[in-house]
């Protein structure tokens, strides 16, 4: 790697070329103010307080999107850097709503810890705000162009990381928005209600909605059961909205807050994860072996974000789709059925509750009538793992003080592949652990499977199988999805043999630890901690394949029969439909 | 029979608008009437500059100057002088066109074929020596004596901030790459600047020439011209030219037989300010919105669908042809030592004689405002004179002497910018113009970073209060600081120059600033918030032409009594201080 000489206010320092000068500067722990840049997105140079001036020339350059050049120095405070950088904080302030207080972001706002840092203690310049109304028009996610500060993080996630379109900029200047185009609502836009724009927003403009309220009013309501599951991704990543680390697993604590909080019972989405590999796996098995078994590849449908993705933009992808409906949905039709039936409760009575590290599943609970297997709504509600660290403290749980409990049965335990769908590649995996299985009738060696795992956009490889080689690929981050996609198409369109057997597709980046309903601050290297924190929990499982899970055994036992029996079907499957990018 | 006079009628935009059809056609009926079909010929041609005076005909050989022409003139000059003989007197420019004055300090190399061809004409343009330089580039010059030739000629960017072009352009054409695009920046967008339009309508074909040049030279077989849709005559123009230089083979596959193969097309812009920054320009040529990105990476490496791209903007280019033809070196000789050639100015705003001019690079300010512009229109003091559009700063009497060349504008607060040049007279109101450009700022700034759209509506609000009698001292401070973060924390040269205008009035004008703040007060009248028009009851005769003329109407009297202004209903128009012709009427 080449390496370039530069100094950083006088300090001399060698760093690679092709490093930014924001980067250089943070390596000499020197932190030059940023707002609009995030280190998932291409510098957009939008905000202008990273600029650095660099010495003997008369502009101000931005430092999150300059690179570094031999011999220069780099100045990044001096009492004009720092007047200019203040003005134009003051200027953003008098153009974003003080009402902190009452803000979905108060505390983890970027602006509010930039204003902080500015100690700007009066206004000079007096308010002058956008009169525009929310668009709360999804189930998911709340746009309030009034608290916007046109940093452009949301348009570009839902444009370049996402590959959706949902957002753009519209008018121009001191008018600009960031909204759908044409007038739409976010609901009658392609949006796949991902959330990805949530979780970058550095302000209040783009924010889950909040249903905590719901929870609170079903555990105070006696008639009602409530049972909530958890998943897998919540557990590595919540303990962030506490201080701590990223990929601390906090499985126990999180039973003991739910209870604490009043939930009746207390189950893991990881169980049904493993539910849904019996189904999958096994739907994948018969596309191999049987020609009435559905096209090739098999494309996973855990992701409701991906799922939306598929219905708007490859409808013709449909028969391809694995008609296993998510764990989500699967756990919450098992527990108004098998599980009320078992516990003897009236069904009508269970409040089923998940909470999940994605903002989609909001919209999932209720994207059709197929989401009513059970008679009556299969899930009632939804909460983002943000949601539940706001009601862990708000309900004054001491979380990380909390001695660790254990999930209620029936529906409760988990494998290892259980936990692993949190993880981009985990899906696959676990599906592989237990097809092979299938296949063979053996147990698989070694099931730790590293062909399929790491944090690349696109992976694809083979893995045997018996006698069978399986042409896999896992792909992450929606923008990664239209080139398997386009594959997949060219090859079924010119007579081809598929490209691959089994595509497995998540639309956030790392897979559901990287969701857009996590703690904020998500980042590459958070990604890769959390995902550490997910292995663990697979590796000091002593169960590590679905199919040996004692409580999937029994369901299928006493309550299903089979995979893809007919009980299966009705309530674990799912059916998918083409939407159309805009409505009106 | 030879044709023995020529009609040259003007066909640019501006006499376009004054009817330059009705006026072609008038003159070929009367020349046909009068059965001098054969002896003459009406050509429409480009630009003659005194828009001023238009629509304009000229007749060769005599060049006899006609200004003001309209249609139901034609008649007569076709009978009087060219039938007769005797030059029609009413229609005169003063003295005919080698001595009028406005072209007198006049270099046109830019416009050499404005108001001298028909645009309309390939032909016209290749006897004029057009495509002489493209010959010579494709069978006898190697790209590094093209580079070269353009390195001696000291050419340098016209489009505003007076890069190297040779320089440009070897960046371009040392980039490896598969693709690399030839653009043409035609974007002009500065209030009333129209330099650009003008040699488009003009001489299409010098730009097409040029850029077949570059694309040689760099080794590019793509060239793209991106032209505001609002210049609709000029796109119509360029579109004929692209036909003709297609049909007679100097564009598109093995040109005139060399192996090198070129095309142009056209892309029209909705007519946003900030596509003129080159980097927002290539953003909307690929059918993105049209916002400014980071440079580095600058086009010449990284430009077009991320291609290495050669942008230079219409004047730019049309210099091209005469370097490659005449020589650097003879170019160099042109103008200053450091800004070579010369350079075309639209000048407007209270001069006498507005339009199009080019002059050498080093005229002085006094020069062109005097000389050329025939001074300050009705005998009025010249205030100020803003070059460089809403990106660049007044300039006052003080420094009427300065030569004109990029190094020389910037050093006195202000920038060549593409060539606006908005003269003021003692009726202009500072506060009020400098409002007036940074309203042209908020309306153009595409909104992506924050220093530029919150701070040119911030200064706008800021200039308002003052207009309107309601800013306080801490105003001016804030104008200054908000100036400030603006110039250096904007990302592209719109946000980092909006500011200029504020920033050198401030400096230059702090006492009128002052006045309208500390003692409520508008010299010229210009803001209306601060005047109130009363009428001295000692003057007043009671001719009532106050009171009929007032729009409102608030201005009561009986006749041969003096008269009152209600000033709860007053809007300020000023209209019964023009008409009085007694000073009874007083603005305070």
């Amino acid at each position: 790697m080449a390496m370039v000489n530069i100094k950083i206010n006088g300090q001399p320092q060698e760093v690679e070329a092709g490093t930014s000068i924001l980067d250089a500067a943070k390596a000499v722990q020197v932190k030059i103010p940023t707002l609009c840049y995030h280190p998932d997105l291409e510098p957009w140079a939008a905000c202008g307080l990273c600029v650095v001036k660099v010495e003997n020339s008369p502009k101000m350059v931005r430092a999150c999107a300059t690179l570094v050049v031999e011999g220069q120095n780099y100045i990044t405070h001096d009492p004009e850097l720092m007047e200019v950088r203040k003005t134009v904080v003051e200027l953003m302030q008098s153009n974003h709503p003080n009402e902190c207080l009452t803000c979905a972001r108060n505390g983890t706002c970027e602006f509010q810890d930039i204003s902080e840092d500015f100690c700007i203690r009066e206004a000079p310049y007096c308010e002058m705000l956008k009169d525009l109304p929310k668009d709360e028009s999804t189930p998911s996610i709340v746009l309030d162009p009034r608290k916007c500060i046109n940093c452009g993080r949301c348009v570009q996630v839902c444009q370049q990381m996402q590959d959706v379109w949902a957002l753009e900029f519209i008018n121009r200047g001191y008018d600009t928005v960031m909204q759908p185009a044409a007038g739409a609502l976010l609901n009658e836009s392609p949006c796949i209600k991902c959330g990805q724009c949530s979780a970058h927003c550095p302000v209040g403009a783009i924010y889950e909605k909040d249903e905590t309220e719901k929870l609170l009013a079903a555990v105070r309501d006696e008639s009602k059961h409530v049972a909530i599951q958890v998943a897998p991704a919540v557990r590595v990543a919540i303990g962030e909205a506490f201080g701590l680390e990223p990929g601390v697993l906090l499985t126990g604590k999180i039973y003991a807050a739910l209870r604490m909080l009043g939930a009746d019972a207390v189950f893991d989405t990881n169980f049904a994860a493993d539910l849904t590999i019996m189904e999958e796996g096994t739907e994948l098995v018969k596309r191999l072996t049987s020609k009435g078994g559905g096209p090739l590849p098999q494309i996973t449908s855990c992701c409701p974000a991906w799922t939306d993705f598929m219905e708007k933009y490859y409808p013709d992808m449909i028969p391809h789709f694995s008609t296993a409906k998510s764990p989500m949905m699967m756990q919450g039709a098992v527990t108004k059925t098998y599980y009320a039936e078992k516990a003897g409760i009236d069904p009508k009575d269970i409040y089923s509750v998940a909470i999940m590290p994605c903002t989609a599943k909001k919209y999932e609970i209720g994207r059709d009538d197929n989401m009513r297997s059970s008679g009556y709504n299969d899930m009632d509600l939804v909460l983002t793992t943000r949601e539940l660290a706001r009601l862990i403290k708000r309900a004054g749980i001491d979380f990380l003080n909390l001695k660790d409990e254990e999930a209620d049965n029936p529906i409760g335990i988990y494998s290892g592949a259980g936990t692993i769908f949190g993880v981009t590649g985990g899906v696959m995996e676990a599906a592989l652990r237990t097809a092979y299985k299938l296949v063979t009738d053996e147990e698989l060696g070694d099931v730790n499977i590293q062909a399929v795992r790491g944090m690349e956009g696109v992976r694809s490889g083979e893995v045997s199988v018996g006698d069978t080689t399986l042409r896999v690929a896992v792909a992450h981050g929606m923008a990664n999805v239209r080139q398997l996609m386009d594959e997949v198409r060219d090859a079924r369109d010119n007579g081809r043999e598929p490209p691959y057997h089994f595509i497995e597709v998540m639309a956030c980046k790392g897979g559901c630890i990287g969701g857009g309903g996590q703690p904020y601050n998500t980042d590459e290297e958070v990604r890769q901690k959390r995902t550490a924190g997910i292995y663990s929990d697979d590796e000091k499982s002593t169960v590590r394949c679905s199919h040996q899970n004692p409580s999937i055994i029994k369901i299928y036992e006493d309550y299903l029969g089979e995979p893809l029996s007919a009980r299966s079907h009705e309530l674990l499957h799912t059916k998918y439909q083409a939407r159309p990018l805009y409505q009106k | 029979m030879a044709i023995k006079k020529y009609c040259l009628v003007c066909g640019g935009t501006g006499c376009e608008t004054g009817k330059t059809d009705a006026i072609y056609r008038g003159l070929l009926a009367a020349a046909d009437a009068n059965g001098i079909s054969d002896d003459i010929q009406v050509v429409k041609t480009g630009c003659f500059g005194l828009c001023e005076k238009g629509p304009i005909v000229k007749v060769l050989p005599e060049e006899t100057f006609y200004v003001g022409v309209s249609p139901e003139d034609t008649g007569k000059i076709i009978e009087e002088h060219l039938v007769e003989g005797r030059i029609v007197d009413s229609l005169l420019y003063k003295v005919n066109n080698k001595k009028i004055k406005f072209y007198q300090k006049q270099k046109r190399l830019v416009l050499r074929n404005c108001g001298v061809i028909d645009p309309e004409k390939i032909n016209e343009y290749i006897a004029r020596q057009g495509y002489v330089a493209l010959e010579k580039v494709l069978f006898e010059l190697s790209s590094e004596e093209v580079l070269e030739e353009l390195k001696i000629s000291g050419l340098r960017g016209r489009g505003g901030a007076g890069f190297p072009t040779w320089l440009k352009w070897k960046f371009t054409a040392e980039v490896e790459s598969d693709k690399k695009y030839i653009v043409c920046n035609a974007d002009e967008g500065d209030p009333g600047a129209y330099m650009d339009r003008a040699t488009l309508e003009g001489d299409p074909h010098s730009i097409l020439e040029a850029m077949i040049i570059a694309g040689k030279t760099v080794n590019s077989d793509h060239g793209v011209i991106y032209i505001r849709a609002e210049y609709p005559l000029a796109i119509q123009r360029l579109e004929i030219a692209l036909k003709q230089a297609r049909e007679s083979g100097l564009l598109g596959d093995d040109i005139l037989g060399s192996g090198f193969s070129f095309d142009i097309e056209i892309r029209l812009g909705a007519g946003a300010f900030v596509c003129g920054e080159e980097t927002a320009l290539l953003a909307s040529t690929e059918g993105n919105r049209g916002m400014p990105i980071p440079k580095p990476p600058f086009p010449a490496v990284k430009g077009l669908f991320a291609k290495p791209t050669v942008i230079n903007n219409v004047e730019t280019y049309a210099n091209i042809p005469l370097i490659i033809e005449k020589g650097g070196a003879w170019f160099k000789a042109i103008g200053t030592e450091k800004s070579p050639g010369t350079k075309v100015f639209a000048l407007t705003g209270k001069i006498e004689n507005s339009g199009l001019v080019e002059v050498p690079m080093g005229t002085t300010l006094r020069e062109i405002i005097f000389d050329v512009g025939g001074g300050i229109r009705d005998g009025k003091e010249f205030k100020a004179v803003q070059t460089g559009g809403p990106s660049g700063g007044v300039i006052t009497k003080d420094y009427l002497d300065t030569p004109i060349d990029f190094d020389h504008l910037t050093a006195i607060g202000s920038m060549m910018g593409s060539g606006g040049m908005i003269v003021m007279d003692e009726d202009d109101c500072i506060v009020d113009i400098t409002k007036f450009y940074m309203e042209f700022c908020v309306d153009e700034s595409c909104g992506k970073c924050a220093p530029c759209r919150i701070g040119t509506k911030r200064m706008h609000q800021i200039l308002g209060k003052i207009t309107s009698g309601q800013a306080t001292m801490e105003d001016l401070q804030k104008l200054k600081d908000i100036g400030l973060a603006t110039q250096k924390a904007s990302l592209c040269g719109l946000g980092q120059t909006a500011a200029n205008p504020v920033l050198s009035t401030l400096k230059y004008f702090e006492e009128e600033y002052l006045e309208h703040i500390r003692d409520g007060k508008c010299r010229s009248g210009k803001c209306k918030d601060l005047v109130t028009y009363t009428i001295d009851a000692d003057k007043c005769i009671g001719c009532t032409v106050c009171a009929r003329k007032c729009p409102v109407p608030c201005i009561a009297g009986e006749r041969k009594a003096p008269h009152v202004i209600d000033q709860s209903k007053c809007i300020k128009c000023g209209i019964c201080f023009d008409v009085c012709k007694f000073g009874a009427v007083i603005v305070a």
